[in-house]
């Protein structure tokens, strides 16, 4: 199913052909993946996670949907939501409307949040003709509980993808894709322990439109552009900068303007780790290979998914997590940047910040929207943190 | 406009079950407050979906902080809370109910009868149709250090209960959540007990049904939206499955029916509402913090609420279901998946649709809440939609749960009037 072109971009062509594709918003390069051969099909899914495998075995290809960016003007989609809904379902609603996602034959929305799933409600009204579906993620996570019933929604999930592509899907194709993407996850998480160790090597507007390229490549291709990145980033004789370092968390649905991204960076942050299109880091491990994959699906999500504010996490602690991440990558602080009225971001946020408080470790927090074009108070904002952790360093554990 | 027969009175009017039910809730706010002095214990819990039969067969005692914050707010007292709230990092713009909850426990827990709630030793988390649910409890963990147990419903996204979404539940609330209750209760569970407590379940349901659907009568007997909280309060809360629940619902019935009898209307705050001029389906939750100023906005128009999705959030009756006593727990299943916020967009509108055309209403408006996502995200298409199917005239107003800096009075007299304007025009085929 690729188009790969198995040629070598130079560095800065890897990141221009990953940032045209982040202009894509009209979804041309789906249309000529569709073009190349007939009865091709392609599903589109909101965030934060879907098991792309199962999709791309049945011969359609995932498409990750995250909103219009700043390059989509709103003029349908506000008229579907009031002021105090998030941006990124007016913006896709826009989009749809706008008949830039004629070329996707489904919409998955995933249990993030209640917007999202209303959003597939909406879909249904809007687009009765053509597929949707709910994935309603177990938060039970026993193998003969929660298990048993994610098994059969896949089950049922690959029957309508079987149907839309007219195309039965076997354990030997379903074992490839798995491989596949164990691969992306594989060279996902190099860039990302790159990023972490010689942060300034790579720039986060780059690692994150490597990413956002993966949303709409065909995994082969995408795991291509990744070597092809790897292969050349460390020959970058990049500067090193007297910059924090910092975790970045409450991104994960709709996301930051690029203007955004490059702002936290200027203003003194090496952020070092995030939770951008988590899609593609959300197993924390390989699928194990083995017969039954469906299966070994399954037990994957179970076992490896990563901590985010959409899952349960029972005993453990959601701030316990953050702090052993937070460890893991040496970072001076936490920057909180979440989408206006996101809830499950937002709600997070009282939580982290007295475990932040608690352990010592500083933090700043700001909101922003898709569309947001003003930067300028953000960076200052930054600036002053990051100044404040070179000069002082972190504050001190607050007891409670 | 002029106000609508209502018989203007200084007091505030309530008919008996209305006291009754607001007795009902004192005693047991004072059982919550003495609950640990008797040796029992506290389970946090909320309203869709709850399991307040399978609790009380443990002889646990439910606590619900939704509840406890729309009482905060009926009380003035949210907007202090939400602010305790939003210091220690809570962004304004997340969910009112959360912040009120969590700003009340930050200053001391004080209940609506002026008695100490005391801390949970079990959150229940069943967050039927609201993923707020989840953040709120993880949020109370941090504070209490309590446990917490999850019930996960799932959603029905494709407008349906499939057999694997029940045997989810069922295999949840029989492998893991009743071991996990006999552990925490230190009581075995009891399955007869449980069948006894569903069968009683059944009969308040029974009446419960008869209630609202006595709105289909002209004049309407109730309110279903307003009036409504007072007879949803003890079946959507901590009364299911108790005597003292049939009883109520049994006299209010009674009473209801008398009214139809009569040809009376509803009971408002000022009186017997005696010229109903305006049949209305409502969609979306309360604004508590102007309960009673919205519902006179409404009341001094003639204004009546034949319908409402609120009085099913707790529990979607007048469609069928009732508990089975049969089948324990895939009937406690069937009723968590079943509630209005499980429901999917296309389902609620559908709902809607048959209310419009069962209740013979003029118009369907849309109160939607800032703070709830579940409820809003969407009324917008849902508004389009029951226009387009029943050409009725369909309004839209905003407010919030328990945020007072949400609430415009003049704004939203001005949209209602301007609304029931639209419904005379339509009648008079001014408009079509």
């Amino acid at each position: 199913m690729s188009t790969s072109s198995n040629r070598s971009r130079t560095l800065e062509e890897v990141v221009q052909y990953c940032e045209s594709l982040y202009e894509d918003t009209k979804l041309q390069c789906v249309q000529r993946w569709k073009a190349a051969e007939a009865g091709r099909r392609a599903i589109g899914f909101m965030p934060v996670y879907v098991p792309r495998e199962l999709i791309y075995a049945a011969g359609v290809l995932p498409v990750g949907l995250m909103g219009g960016s700043d390059r989509v003007e709103i003029i349908k989609g506000d008229a579907y939501y009031q002021s105090y809904i998030c941006h990124i379902p007016r913006s896709t609603i826009e989009m749809a409307l706008s008949h830039y996602l004629d070329d996707l034959d489904g919409l998955l929305c995933p249990s993030i949040c209640d917007v999202i799933r209303n959003l597939s409600g909406m879909w249904k009204l809007l687009f009765p003709d053509r597929l949707c579906r709910y994935l309603d993620f177990p938060q039970n996570f026993t193998p003969e509980v929660g298990g048993a019933y994610y098994r059969r929604e896949l089950e049922e999930l690959l029957a309508d993808l079987e149907r839309l592509s007219g195309r039965k899907v076997s354990e030997g194709e379903l074992n490839r894709c798995i491989e596949l993407y164990n691969h992306n996850r594989e060279l996902v998480e190099q860039l990302y322990d790159l990023r972490a160790k010689q942060p300034w090597l790579v720039p986060t507007i780059e690692s994150y439109l490597l990413l956002r390229a993966g949303n709409l490549l065909p995994v082969e291709e995408h795991n291509e552009l990744l070597e092809n990145y790897l292969r050349e980033v460390p020959g970058s004789h990049r500067r090193q900068m007297d910059n924090i370092r910092v975790f970045l968390i409450g991104s994960f649905c709709e996301q930051p303007p690029l203007g955004l991204i490059r702002t936290l960076e200027k203003a003194g942050c090496y952020i070092v780790d995030d939770d951008f299109v988590l899609t593609s880091r959300w197993l924390t491990r390989p699928v194990e290979p083995g017969p039954d994959p469906l299966g070994r699906l399954c037990k994957a999500y179970l076992e490896t998914s990563t901590f985010h504010s959409s899952k349960y996490e029972g005993p453990q602690p959601k701030p316990k997590l953050l702090l052993e991440q937070i460890a893991r990558r040496r970072a001076d602080g936490v920057v909180f940047c979440a989408p206006s009225f996101c809830d499950p971001a937002l709600l997070d946020q009282p939580m982290y910040m007295r475990a932040l408080d608690e352990a010592g470790i500083a933090h700043t927090s700001f909101k922003y929207a898709e569309n947001t074009g003003q930067f300028q108070n953000i960076r200052e904002q930054v600036g002053t943190f990051s100044d404040s952790i070179k000069l002082w360093g972190a504050p001190s554990p607050v007891r409670t | 406009m002029a106000q609508a027969g209502i018989s203007q009175q200084a007091s505030v009017q309530k008919d008996d079950s209305m006291l009754r039910q607001k007795n009902m809730l004192s005693d047991y706010y004072r059982r919550v407050a003495s609950a640990h002095e008797e040796g029992k214990k506290i389970v946090y819990t909320y309203v869709p979906g709850n399991l307040a039969e399978l609790f009380l067969s443990f002889d646990l005692v439910p606590v619900y902080p939704e509840i406890n914050s729309l009482q905060s707010g009926m009380r003035k007292k949210s907007a202090r809370y939400i602010q305790a709230a939003e210091k220690i990092g809570h962004s304004e713009d997340v969910c009112s109910y959360v912040k009120s909850d969590i700003g009340m426990m930050l200053e001391g827990n004080i209940g609506p009868t002026g008695e100490r709630i005391p801390e949970p030793d079990l959150l229940f988390l069943s967050y039927t149709g609201c993923f707020t649910f989840l953040k709120w409890f993880e949020n109370l963990a941090q504070h209490y250090r309590a446990q917490m147990i999850l019930l996960q419903t799932p959603y029905q996204g494709d407008g349906k209960i499939t057999e694997n979404m029940k045997r989810y539940m069922v295999r949840q609330l029989r492998e893991e959540i009743i071991p996990q209750l006999e552990s925490f209760s230190g009581k075995k569970f009891d399955e007869d007990r449980l069948r006894e407590m569903l069968a009683r379940s059944a009969r308040a349901e029974e009446d419960l049904v008869a209630v609202l659907q006595s709105a289909r009568h002209r004049p309407s007997p109730i309110d279903a939206y307003f009036g409504a909280v007072y007879y949803i309060a003890p079946i959507f809360t901590a009364f299911r499955g108790t005597q003292e629940c049939v009883d109520y619902y049994a006299s209010l019935r009674a009473e209801v029916e008398e009214r139809v009898a009569l040809g009376l209307g509803p009971v408002t705050p000022e009186g017997p509402l005696s010229q109903e001029r305006y049949r209305l389906v409502i969609e979306g939750t309360q604004c508590w913090t102007h309960f009673r100023e919205f519902w006179k906005m409404f009341y001094d128009e003639g204004a009546v609420a034949v319908a409402s999705s609120y009085s099913k959030v707790g529990g979607l009756y007048d469609t069928g279901f009732r508990h089975d006593p049969n089948d324990p727990l895939g009937t406690l299943a069937q009723y968590c998946m079943g509630c209005y916020t499980n429901l999917n967009l296309p389902t609620r509108v559908e709902l809607l649709e048959q209310y419009i055309r069962e209740y013979q209403a003029d118009g369907f408006l849309v109160n939607s809440i800032k703070s709830c996502n579940s409820f809003s995200a969407g009324q917008l298409l849902m508004l389009r939609e029951l226009e387009k199917r029943t050409g009725k005239p369909g309004g839209f107003i905003e407010s919030d749960l328990v945020d007072p800096r949400y609430f415009s009075a003049a704004n939203i007299k001005t949209r209602l009037e301007s609304y029931l304007q639209m419904i005379d025009q339509k009648r008079s085929g001014k408009v079509q």
